[in-house]
């Protein structure tokens, strides 16, 4: 075991954990940031996408050891009421079905519009290839779309 | 347990009471609110000669005196919308503001909400009405309190957004009437008028589900969220071969793991595996879920891998296709197929396969459960059947049912396999062991190495036509590995039930059909996955009836209209073998009629590209299948793409499942369904050698991700007053034939067997 400290939604978090243990359990089980799910452990599914340093990556390859002094943003980070231009698209959009893999399909949404404010279908297909077993693509495509719409000057800062 | 729970019988509507609780009732609801008004719904559940099993309240309605109406949904939710189509449908009867509806989710208890087992796509079928009634009799109770109030007749007043009003301007809150209605007697159910279709602002149109901005903020509570102090994490290292059994076990090398605490073997059913019992195992039980999974890893454990450690699923289809060749188990007759072929102009003999397929709910199966040292035990559980769970935990650990509450979280998707309540006893045993609150956690492997599979199938059709080339004869062999098999290793065919799900009921006019299975074993568990045996029986007879239709030289929508009777309720009277079970329900109260399968297959073509076939690289195909009482029809488009792999750019579906309740989340189960069937078409097979699941993740076992996904579907529902039916399942048969279809005409290819490859 080893202490670490790492800063998580803008605030520093102390935690005494196996330096190989993915940052998704130590989000999950350490500081209970739940929204942030498991889903297949081997960095394939996606459903555990995070913010590191403003890039999405997926926690749960991700050894707590690796994090150093980089920023890690949860989805219970993204917006201080819920109300990021991606979280109000899927809102009224209605995209989720089961609704688990959709944190994870949201910060790897709000990752693309940082590097690229209009994405085409195929760029959201080719950078979000988060599995969502329900099938919600097609409103997937759609939420992104109109989140680069009304993000404003959101995705220019 | 009935083997086929989405088989059960449905029939409850008629009979449902709305009641006003006992206090002792209402002390037992402490989710919802300790004043105002509560309305119970009871719902007589008939067995299946139709005497009366349970009569039991299933759902509250509360009004507070400061307006909050409380809604339970009793049914689980795991992504069809459910938990907002039900109380959406009281909250419309009532005159309820659903904007401050609050929705609160029903335990798991038969006494208090009677059937709450989720699936087999039946909630709406079978709640709408008692839903209405519910909502309809707090609305007429209100109403005579306001008029009484006010010294005019009822009929001068209505309900809205949570408010009575009356024709002359005046309005109370309903919060302001609760009071005087604690000592009202329920009004006859004569009495009570339910609003027409027309005045309904809810039920019919778009509604978002409850849940959106928990989800797409991360609240959303799911099976593996719940925390609770103390609480450890096991992950189990199960037989990797079904019916293995530990011979001994080393746990040094495990607890020598930091965090590891305890490690406990779980004792497995066997063989058969059975639907409700844990399969055998060897548990870690750690402070957090990484020391549990690399407590697991340092295992070291001796099998005794049993009998099936020599079975493989490859070799089994082949043993299954040559069985086909011989005479089966009939199943139905009509006419005489054997002298139709004899006097055929032309046979066309083809053969199907489809593999194995896992549900791979995004969630994997978690469940947290607290014994206590009272033998009281408090389960948290992503459960579509949480009144089996509840038994299943009793049984093993020899509990009354009435020292087990069980919650139900959300479901990180569901499709059969939250049914099965194997991972909820291995959690309640486990946190009897450890004295703990335990949450035992699956992994990915876990989950495809141990689910209950989609059976692999063969099938092989002989279809003839006479010397005039009319359609004479249909000769269907089906056989797969029965879902009861897992429960009883003497079920060696599909059970009539399973035969029911799309096979059996073969609607078309043909003067001769026999339709015949055969034996195969379980050698590994078989389950129900969305849409059940539907899936390879629509697959293979709609790519059979494409084949027909081309070799009588006709489109095969013409070809499909031109066997199916105009206007006729089929009863397969006196040629089906067994029962048919009609997903539950009387063919009386739900018939099976040919004018509204034609109704689906008119519109689709309609909707979509049908008639403009093939051009500039595009192929449509088509096919149509009524399951679960709703009748779909699907035409997919594909093309090539620049990699020679098949893009679907549109999708069209045209369902009618009677009234449209919510019907944004039709079209959502609609998009998802096609989606899902995809995968099931064109990436996912699970195989198995010396009895061991060979995909170990979904590199293995694949899904499609956006790249390969149908970029639009297009939901066209019919419009309807037939009874509602339900919609999570019926998507998904129809899509696969129609896709493999139009890839024949893309490529010129037939697809025989499933995943397609191209």
């Amino acid at each position: 075991m080893a202490k670490y400290t790492i800063e998580v939604n803008g605030k520093s978090r102390e935690v005494d954990v196996a330096p190989d243990t993915p940052l998704l359990w130590v989000l999950r089980d350490e500081l209970n940031l739940v929204g942030t799910k498991y889903g297949c452990g081997v960095a394939q599914c996606g459903a555990c996408t995070i913010h590191l340093d403003g890039e999405a990556v997926r926690s749960c390859v991700l050894p707590i050891s690796s994090i150093a002094n980089k920023k890690v943003i949860t989805i219970e980070g993204l917006s201080e009421n819920g109300d990021h231009p991606v979280q109000k698209a899927w809102d009224e959009v209605d995209v989720a079905q089961c609704g688990y893999c959709q944190a994870g399909q949201v910060m790897a949404a709000a990752a693309l519009l940082k590097k690229n404010p209009n994405p085409s279908d195929e760029e959201i297909a080719s950078s979000m290839t988060n599995i969502c077993r329900c099938g919600t693509y097609v409103r997937i495509r759609q939420a992104v779309h109109m989140a680069a719409e009304k993000g404003g000057t959101l995705w220019k800062g | 347990m009935p083997k086929f729970p989405f088989l059960k019988n449905k029939e409850s509507e008629n009979k449902s009471k709305v009641f006003i609780p006992s206090r002792r009732e209402f002390l037992k609801i402490s989710t919802l609110a300790s004043g105002g008004f509560l309305l119970g719904v009871n719902f007589q559940c008939s067995g299946p000669k139709g005497e009366l099993v349970t009569f039991a309240p299933n759902v509250y309605l509360s009004i507070d005196s400061d307006n909050q109406v409380t809604i339970i949904a009793h049914r689980s939710e795991m992504g069809t919308g459910i938990r907002t189509s039900l109380p959406m449908i009281v909250a419309d009867e009532l005159g309820a503001d659903w904007s401050k509806v609050k929705i609160v989710q029903a335990e798991g208890d038969e006494e208090k909400y009677g059937d709450q087992n989720t699936d087999g796509s039946y909630s709406v079928r079978m709640f709408y009405e008692p839903m209405r009634k519910a909502g309809a009799t707090a609305r007429h109770m209100l109403i005579a309190a306001a008029a009484e109030k006010w010294g005019i007749n009822a009929s001068e007043c209505a309900t809205e957004n949570g408010q009575v009003i009356s024709t002359s301007g005046k309005k109370i809150n309903f919060g302001d009437l609760v009071e005087g209605l604690k000592d009202k007697q329920i009004p006859d159910a004569t009495t009570i008028t339910l609003k027409g279709f027309s005045s309904y602002k809810l039920i019919g149109k778009d509604i978002a589900i409850y849940d959106n901005k928990d989800i797409a903020t991360g609240k959303a509570v799911f099976g593996a969220d719940v925390d609770l102090p103390n609480m450890q994490i096991a992950v189990v290292r199960r037989s990797p071969v079904v019916g293995a059994k530990v011979i001994s076990y080393n746990d040094a090398k495990a607890m020598a793991v930091p965090g590891v605490n305890r490690v406990v073997q779980i004792e497995g059913a066997g063989i058969p595996p059975g639907l409700d019992k844990p399969l055998e195992g060897v548990a870690v039980i750690a402070d957090n879920t990484w020391a549990a999974m690399k407590g697991r890893e340092a295992l070291e454990i001796e099998w005794d891998l049993g009998e099936n450690q020599t079975y493989s699923s490859a070799k089994q289809l082949d043993d299954m296709l040559k069985s086909t060749t011989g005479n089966g188990q009939v199943r139905r007759e009509r006419g005489n197929f054997n002298a139709a072929r004899q006097s055929a102009g032309k046979v066309i003999e083809r053969t199907y396969l489809a593999p194995f397929y896992a549900h791979a709910t995004l969630e994997p199966p978690a469940a947290i459960a607290d014994f206590r040292e009272d033998g009281s035990c408090e389960i948290w559980a992503p459960s579509q059947h949480p009144q089996w769970a509840r038994q299943a935990v009793a049984d093993a650990l020899q509990m009354d049912l009435d020292q087990i509450k069980m919650n139900v979280t959300l479901l990180g998707g569901g499709f059969g396999r939250k049914s099965k309540p194997d991972f909820v006893v291995e959690a309640a045993l486990l946190s009897k062991s450890a004295k703990s609150p335990v949450r035992v956690q699956w992994t990915r492997e876990d989950d495809l190495h141990h689910d209950f599979f989609h059976a692999q199938s063969a099938q092989r059709i002989k279809a003839t036509l006479d010397k005039n080339g009319n359609f004479s004869g249909w000769n269907h062999h089906t056989v797969f590995p029965a879902i009861g098999a897992t429960a009883s290793a003497a079920e060696l065919h599909p059970s009539d039930g399973e035969l029911g799900l799309g096979c059996i009921d073969f609607p078309f006019e043909v003067p001769n059909i026999r339709i015949e299975t055969h034996e195969s074993k379980a050698h590994t568990r078989i389950g129900w996955l969305r849409s059940v045996s539907n899936i390879h029986h629509a697959f293979a007879i709609n790519c059979m009836l494409d084949e027909i239709a081309e070799t009588k030289g006709m489109d095969p929508v013409d070809f499909i209209l031109d066997i199916l009777p105009e206007n006729k309720d089929l009863d397969f009277a006196g040629e089906i073998k067994g029962d048919f079970s009609n997903y539950g329900e009387p063919l009386e109260k739900f018939p099976w009629n040919t004018k509204r399968l034609r109704g689906v297959i008119e519109k689709v073509v309609q909707e979509s590209d049908w008639n403009k076939m093939v051009s500039d690289g595009k192929a449509v195909g088509f096919a149509v299948h009524k399951s679960f009482l709703t009748y779909v029809a699907c035409i997919v488009e594909v093309t090539n793409g620049s990699n020679g792999q098949i893009i679907i750019p549109d999708v069209h579906y045209a369902v009618d499942c009677g009234i449209g309740v919510n019907t944004d989340r039709i079209r959502s189960q609609f998009e998802g369904g096609a989606q899902f069937a995809t995968s099931l078409a064109m990436s996912s097979a699970i195989t198995l050698e010396n009895g061991q699941v060979q995909q170990n993740n979904f590199d293995g076992y694949q899904i499609i991700r956006m790249p390969q996904s149908p970029k639009k579907i297009h939901v066209h529902i019919i419009e309807s007053m037939e009874k509602p039916t339900g919609v999570g399942e019926p998507p998904v048969p129809p899509y696969i034939p129609a896709l493999c279809n139009a890839i024949y005409k893309l490529t010129g290819q037939r697809i025989y067997q499933l995943p397609i490859k191209v």
